[in-house]
Order: structure tokens, then sequence, then C-alpha cells
């Protein structure tokens, strides 16, 4: 892929200098030279180039353990430990729990949608950026539409992404229809990407006969195998470790793709997260982790969640190569997900993205978020911050959309999600029969039997079973 | 996709799915053409809507759900000897000669070859990418497995001791189990855990866990336990060869057990029973290592008398209630012998299963012997006494032919 070059910074040589990219496989300055390096050692990295040769050099035996080395250069002893050589200080230095000054996060556009001077990022063409801000509106449509027709009893739950649009669509936008994504559940704007329609998100939110998901999951857990969308599984964070996974089966089958996975800043307290990225980082695996950092989970605030410089400094702790983002500046998100792709894959590692934003509607729709926070601050954040108008800003300020084609963009969508809802409702549910399939490949004999059972009941007592269902 | 028949007793006459020993007619082709055309046919066969017995993979192999008794061959082969664990590295190299999806992970693994050995020689052979050693998560590494297994890979998961694998419960229950079903069919998990459990000698309370007992309520899993040299190669390669997640579990004690298997490819039916001994006056019902006590106590039983039909069950979800039912029906008595706790263990759900379905056949109540509601505690005389001995067994068995 090339890289291409923003304003008169060159975004390759700045990455360059500051990660050694230019070499793929950059040598860490802490990974042990190994002493010796046996025939297994080198037969057994066949099925991945040089890349797997690091994963031996830990494991190498070292000569002389315990013995201290004084190199020529410098005055610097050094230990040898196992993992590597240390120097030592006879200072007493604590590593203090934070640093004085937080990470700073990476951002292109202002508050107003105009590029900061001398921003490095990757352009968007035009067709891009009008694809791009076209789907954030719709993603906002459907989620006021989705959300009013829960309120009004026609489905069960809904969970919005308000205030995370530029996060959902601009990862989207920089990846490949080949990476696995694995979402947590409010990134449904990377399927929308990828072409889910309005239709299908509103069968598989009222389970009806046309929902992939044969009506087995609650709204807003969507699935596609052919979007590279894996179903959506409640618990948090279940899905980190498994994104570990789909990078090995990547990387196993050297494929030209990585794995892109989603947790928010509460999910990132769960097992799962550490485990997920250290084994990703211990298999070189090609995954990028998404961290939507938007400030509450459900009403715990981040304060109450961690106690460290959010998430991005945790991926240091890893071994794993972070950035912070302005998660509501649609430019910023591209840019730094490509980068993180690229490197995922030609580099065969993982990457961490701290995407910092705020979620501005409720958890979900079981949440009524104004009773443990000011309406004043969701105001500000729906109002002064948001991703949707500030992107919408710049790509009007190109000359490349009009007033005209929002309204007529919204209007649209509005008529086609409402369409596409009364259509949803009609639809039949599920017969019987899907209550037991898929539990396995084939019904086993229990099953078939419990099946059996359960038909005879209602064929028997019909009017205690709901009108419509049928088996 | 059981070849067993599962009901009340007038079902059995009308049941007109294929005899399950009709199907097992051996097949004897070229090995490597055989394999290939195995895949297929596997596919074919589930997909056939009226098929209900998913044997596909079985139709072209070797499959013996009777197991002769342990010394003999069962084709004209030679056949050769080795150790239980052998018997599981062989299986579990086999396949991932034949299939180059087939991955292992866990912890030591890979040079180091599993703390139990299953695993040894692997690493150098396939690569530490295919054999791969994980750092210290149960629930990470499941992950792992169930994410590379929804890309198409087919990961044997080893947990060092099944106990650990509580850890992973999570990614089991929620996952593993349920994702083929809330993705609507679209996701497969075929992935196998397996590890040793049981109470072994002095290993502590931690270290002696029956996992079967939790884990056989998660919907979407099947669970088998190999107690031989040969099933436990057959077993561990139809593992392997399901699209559902299996869960195979091995005793730690019964690791270096001797016996000579086929050389010939073969796999074991995982929802099948195995017939060990047949006989006339009681059914008893018994899995991994308990069936070696059974059999102690079976000798004891021939010298006083008694004509006790052993019945190693193997699948312990779902149960092969066509053989239990049909041993239930010759015999009219059962007794269980299992190493769980008596509190909710496959004992438990047995006794339920077979007096629900051939409640009208016992002329005695169901008999379960399990271990006691405790843990294992370390010291040697008290852990005895908490596995089921063979003198129980014999005392169980005579106060039930009475």
């Amino acid at each position: 892929m090339a890289i291409l070059f923003a304003r008169s910074r060159n975004l390759v040589s700045i990455l360059r200098q500051n990660l050694g990219l230019s070499t793929i496989l950059t040598r860490r300055d802490f990974s042990p030279r190994p002493f010796v390096f046996t025939a297994s050692q080198l037969y057994s990295t066949a099925f991945v180039g040089p890349v797997s040769s690091h994963r031996h050099e830990s494991t190498a035996a070292e000569i002389h353990p315990g013995f201290v080395q004084q190199s020529d250069e410098e005055d610097v002893q050094e230990l040898e430990f196992p993992g590597g050589k240390i120097g030592y200080t006879s200072e007493m230095k604590f590593i203090p729990e934070s640093s004085s000054r937080r990470i700073p996060c990476y951002r292109v556009l202002n508050e107003d949608g105009q590029i900061i001077p001398d921003s490095v990022f990757i352009p968007v063409s035009e067709k891009l950026a009008v694809r791009m801000y076209e789907q954030m509106a719709t993603l906002q449509v459907m989620d006021h539409i989705f959300y009013e027709a829960q309120r009004q009893g026609r489905i069960s739950f809904y969970l919005t992404s308000v205030g995370e649009e530029a996060i959902n669509i601009a990862s989207a936008a920089a990846l490949s229809p080949d990476d696995v994504v694995l979402p947590q559940y409010r990134e449904p704007g990377v399927l929308l990407w990828r072409g889910f329609t309005l239709e299908e998100f509103a069968n598989q939110c009222f389970g009806n006969r046309a929902d992939y998901g044969k009506g087995r999951q609650m709204p807003i857990h969507y699935g596609s195998n052919r979007h590279n969308y894996f179903t959506i599984s409640s618990p948090i964070a279940t899905q980190l470790p498994q994104a570990a996974g789909v990078g090995y089966s990547l990387k196993m089958e050297k494929k030209n793709a990585c794995a892109v996975t989603f947790i928010g800043d509460g999910g990132t307290s769960e097992g799962d997260f550490h485990a997920g990225l250290n084994f990703a980082a211990v298999m070189e695996a090609p995954v990028v982790f998404i961290c939507r950092n938007n400030g509450w989970a459900i009403s715990t605030h981040i304060s109450e969640q961690f106690r460290s410089d959010g998430i991005v400094v945790k991926g240091q702790a890893y071994g794993i190569r972070s950035i912070r983002v302005d998660g509501n500046d649609a430019l910023a998100v591209y840019s730094a997900v490509r980068s993180a792709r690229e490197m995922a894959v030609t580099e065969q590692r993982p990457v961490l993205i701290e995407a910092m934003t705020y979620r501005v509607g409720h958890h979900s729709t079981s949440d009524d978020s104004t009773k443990y926070r000011e309406a004043d601050e969701i105001q500000y954040w729906k109002m002064s911050r948001n991703p949707v108008n500030r992107f919408r800003k710049w790509v009007e300020d190109n000359g490349w959309w009009s007033e005209d084609d929002e309204s007529k963009l919204r209007s649209n969508t509005r008529k086609q999600l409402l369409q596409a809802i009364q259509a949803a409702e009609k639809w039949e549910k599920q017969p019987l029969t899907e209550l037991f399939n898929d539990v396995y490949d084939v019904k086993p004999k229990n099953l078939e039997e419990q099946e059996i059972g359960l038909k005879e009941l209602v064929e028997k007592q019909p009017q205690d079973y709901p009108p419509g269902f049928h088996v | 996709m059981s070849a067993t028949i599962h009901g009340a007793a007038t079902a059995l006459s009308t049941f007109n799915s294929v005899d399950s020993k009709k199907l097992i007619s051996p097949c004897r082709t070229n090995l490597p053409a055989r394999s290939k055309r195995c895949i297929v046919a596997g596919s074919d066969a589930s997909k056939r809507s009226g098929s209900r017995l998913r044997v596909g993979h079985s139709q072209k192999l070797i499959p013996n759900a009777v197991a002769t008794k342990a010394d003999t061959s069962v084709t004209t082969g030679t056949g050769h000897e080795l150790l239980l664990f052998e018997a599981l590295q062989e299986g579990l190299e086999e396949e991932m000669d034949r299939d180059p999806h087939v991955c292992v992970m866990g912890e030591d693994v890979g040079h180091y070859g599993g703390s139990y050995k299953v695993t040894k020689g692997l690493a150098d052979k396939f690569g530490d990418l295919r054999v791969l050693d994980t750092p210290i998560c149960e629930n990470a590494f499941t992950g792992m497995g169930i994410g590379a297994a929804m890309t198409g890979l087919r990961p044997v998961i080893e947990g060092m001791n099944m106990g650990f694998l509580l850890l992973a419960f999570n990614q089991i229950s929620n996952n593993c189990g349920m994702l083929h079903y809330t993705s609507g069919g679209q996701f497969t998990i075929p992935v196998v855990i397996r590890g040793p459990g049981g109470v072994g000698r002095q290993l502590g309370a931690e270290h002696s866990q029956r996992l079967e007992s939790y884990f056989q309520s998660i919907p979407g899993i099947q669970m088998v336990a190999c107690s031989t040299p040969y099933n436990a190669k057959g077993l561990m390669k139809a593992a392997i060869r399901s699209e559902n997640p299996v869960i195979l579990f091995e005793h730690v004690l019964l690791y270096n057990l001797k016996e000579s298997i086929p050389d010939e490819e073969y796999i074991c039916n995982l929802e099948e029973a195995e017939m060990v001994r047949p006989g006339e006056h009681i059914t008893i019902l018994t899995y991994s290592r308990m069936r070696y006590h059974v059999m102690q106590a079976a000798k004891t039983l021939v010298n006083k008398g008694y004509d006790p039909e052993v019945i190693d069950i193997r699948s312990l979800k779902p149960f092969d209630l066509y053989t239990i039912g049909n041993s239930v029906k010759k015999t009219h008595r059962v007794l269980i012998v299992e190493e769980c706790m008596r509190t909710g263990g496959i004992g438990a759900s047995l006794t339920a299963a077979i007096n629900e379905n051939f409640n009208d056949y016992l002329d005695a109540p169901v008999m379960c012997l399990s271990s006691q509601d405790v843990p294992t505690p370390y010291a040697g005389t008290l852990e005895e006494w908490t596995v089921v001995q063979p003198a129980q067994i014999v005392t169980a068995v005579e106060q039930l032919c009475q």
C-alpha cells in the first residue's frame, strides 16, 4: 500500500523516526541476542519466516548466566537475567504511578472542521469522505429511529452509538473487507459500512424469520459471516482473546488480513483484556485492538474504573505499540486505524488504539443516564463536540456536501428505516424447529425428543400460546 | 446425531432409523483416498435432512463401538502396543497430518511436550506455531481457540489439568457452546477441549476435579471420556473431526495403560457406549478410571457366581441410551459406578434418564456409587475413601441382586 503524503510533512519519515518502521522486522532494543541458535530452533521457525525466530530468542541458552558484562563504549554495567540483560543502578528509584504529562491524543481536524496546520494524516478522497459522512449520518438516523421504536414497545431493547459515529465509520473505512471484525456491541457502524442493509438490521432487532441469527439473540447482537463480522456475544471482553485466536489463524494461513476488535473503557478491567493483549503480543498475531474510551461504563465513570492514564499506557505493558487518538475526529481515526492495520499485517504484531470519545446516549434503553451524570455534560458533548457535525463541516467546506444533500439523505434514510421496521414487524417469527436447530450440527436424539414433546403440547393446547406461534 | 434410540419402550419398535450395527460395516480402501472421501461423506451426511445419524465420518472407517477385551486386536493386522498417552498422541498426530487446519494450544504443549507428554514431539514436527505454547490464562487460550475455530482452524485446546478449565468456563459456556446457535448457524466452533482430570494420587483437591459434572448442562457441547488406548485414539480422532465442540476427558492415572491397537486407521463413534463385558444379571454403567475398578470387582463377582454386564458409557453428553436401554431390558438391574460427586454428577443425570425411560424394565431401584460431596483430601487413606473401591462395587451388586 502506498502511503501518501499530506501537507508538507512526510508521514513515512515521521513514522520511521518514531517507530523504526523502515525495516519490516525491526528488532526491539531489549530483545536478547541469542548466544546459541540450535538447528532445531531454526527448523521450527519454518512456518512463518524470520518473525517467529523472535519467539525463540528468550529461550535460547545463555552461556554465562549471572555474568556481569561491561561493554566497551560506556561504563554501563549489566546483569544477565532470564529475558535478557538489564542494567542496574544503586539509586533506589520507583517508577511513578503516572507520568506528569498525559499521553496526548492524535487529532487532525479541529472542532470547526478545519485541518490543523501541519497535521500528518492519510488523505481521504472526495468519494470516500462523502461516503463516510453519509454513513455517519445514516448511523445517527438509524440509532434515533430504532431507539424510538424501542420506546414505542416495538422492539424489546436497543443500544445506541450516539457520539461514537466517527469511531464506527472511520475505523470501518480504514479496513479491508477481509479483515475480521470482533465487535463488542457499540459498533454497528462497522457492519453498516460493510454493506449490511437497514432491513437486515431491522430483522435482527425484531428476531424475525429473515434474521440471520434466527431470532436467537437479543436486538443489536448482529453477526454476519459474509461481512466478516462475528456475532456479538453479551459477556464483556470475551471477544479479545478470540481476536488473538483469529489473528493466530490468519497468521497461520498467511492471509493479507488482520483481526480487529473493539472494547470499551469498562471492558478493559476484565481479565480477558489483559490476557487477550498479552496473547496477541506473544503470538505476534496481527490484531488491532480498538478501545472506545467513552468515559462511562453504564454508571461507572472511568475514574472508578482504573487509575492509569487511560488505556493507551497499558499497551506498552504488554509489549504492544499503541496510540491515543481523538475518537471524534473521523480523519484522525481513519489514519490511525489504517496505519495500525498495515503495521499489524506487514509486521505481524498487535496494535492498540485508544479512541477518546464520549457516550452521548444512555448505555442502552434499559438505562437513564441522567440519573448519574449531569444533563449539561451530555448536552455539551452532543452539541459542541459532535463528531458528525465536525466532519460535516470539513466535507462541506471542501464543497463536497450541501444542505440539500443533507436533508435528502436524512429524509430518505428515515423513510427507508420506517419501512424496514414496518416490514420487519410484520414478518413472521421463527418456527418452533429453530428452537432446537443449530445447538449441534445435527440434532441429537434428546433434542429431537424434546422438540416432539413441545410440538405435541402446542398442538394440544394452541390457546395457551401466542397467536402466530407456529411449529 | 446419536445413533441411539432415545425414548420410551413403545418408540423402539416404531423407530425406523438405521440399525447402528449395520452402519458399522468396515470399508477397506486405501488410506489416503479414504480420508479424503470421509470428509465429503461426513459433510454430506449431516446436510441430508432425513439423516438423523451423524455417522458420516465413521461410515468409511472402522468405528468399533463394541470393544473387545483389552489385549486382543480387532482387525486382521498385527497391531502395535502402546501406552494411552501415546495413543492420544498418535491420534492427534494423524489428524494433524491429515488436516493442516488442526492445531494445538495450551500451556507447555510445545517443546515441553505437554505435562503428560501427549503432545510430545509434535512441536518439532509441525512447528511452534501449530503446536502453540500459550501464556497462563485458561480463559484466554480457550477464547483464542474459539476465535481461531470461527475463522476456520480446528484447535485442540489442552488444559494442563481439567480443574484449571474452570477458569475457562465463561468462554466454554457462553461462547463455545452458544455461538453456533446464536449466530444462526453462521459460525461453527469445531474445537476439542481436552485434559487430564479425575482423582489422582494425592494431588490435592484443586487437581482432582471431575469437571464432567459441571459441564454437562452446557448446551451445544459434547462430552466423551476415554478409558483405554484404543478408545483414546479413536475418540481423539473423532472429536477433532466433529463439527461440534467436544470436551474429551482423560484421567490422570490412566495415561500409562498399555494396550495393543490396530495399525489401520480407525475412529470411535462419539455418541456410542462400549460393551466391556456382556452379562445377564446386572448392568454396571461406568466410565473412565472406574471401568477398571468395576472390572476388578467383576472378577470377584464372577467367582461368586454373578454375571455382570459392564458398559463403559464413554459418551457423557449425550448418553447412549440405546446401548444402555438394551442392557437394562436384558438384566433389569442397574448399578452406576462413577468418580463424580454424589450431587449433580454424571451418575445423577444418568439415574434420572434411566428412570425416565426404562422404569418399566427395572426390578430394583437404580443404584449409584459415587464419591462423597467432599473436596478430595491429600492424605492417601482419606483420598482412597473418596473413590469407589472394588469391594464396594461387589457389595452393591450383591445387594441389588438379592
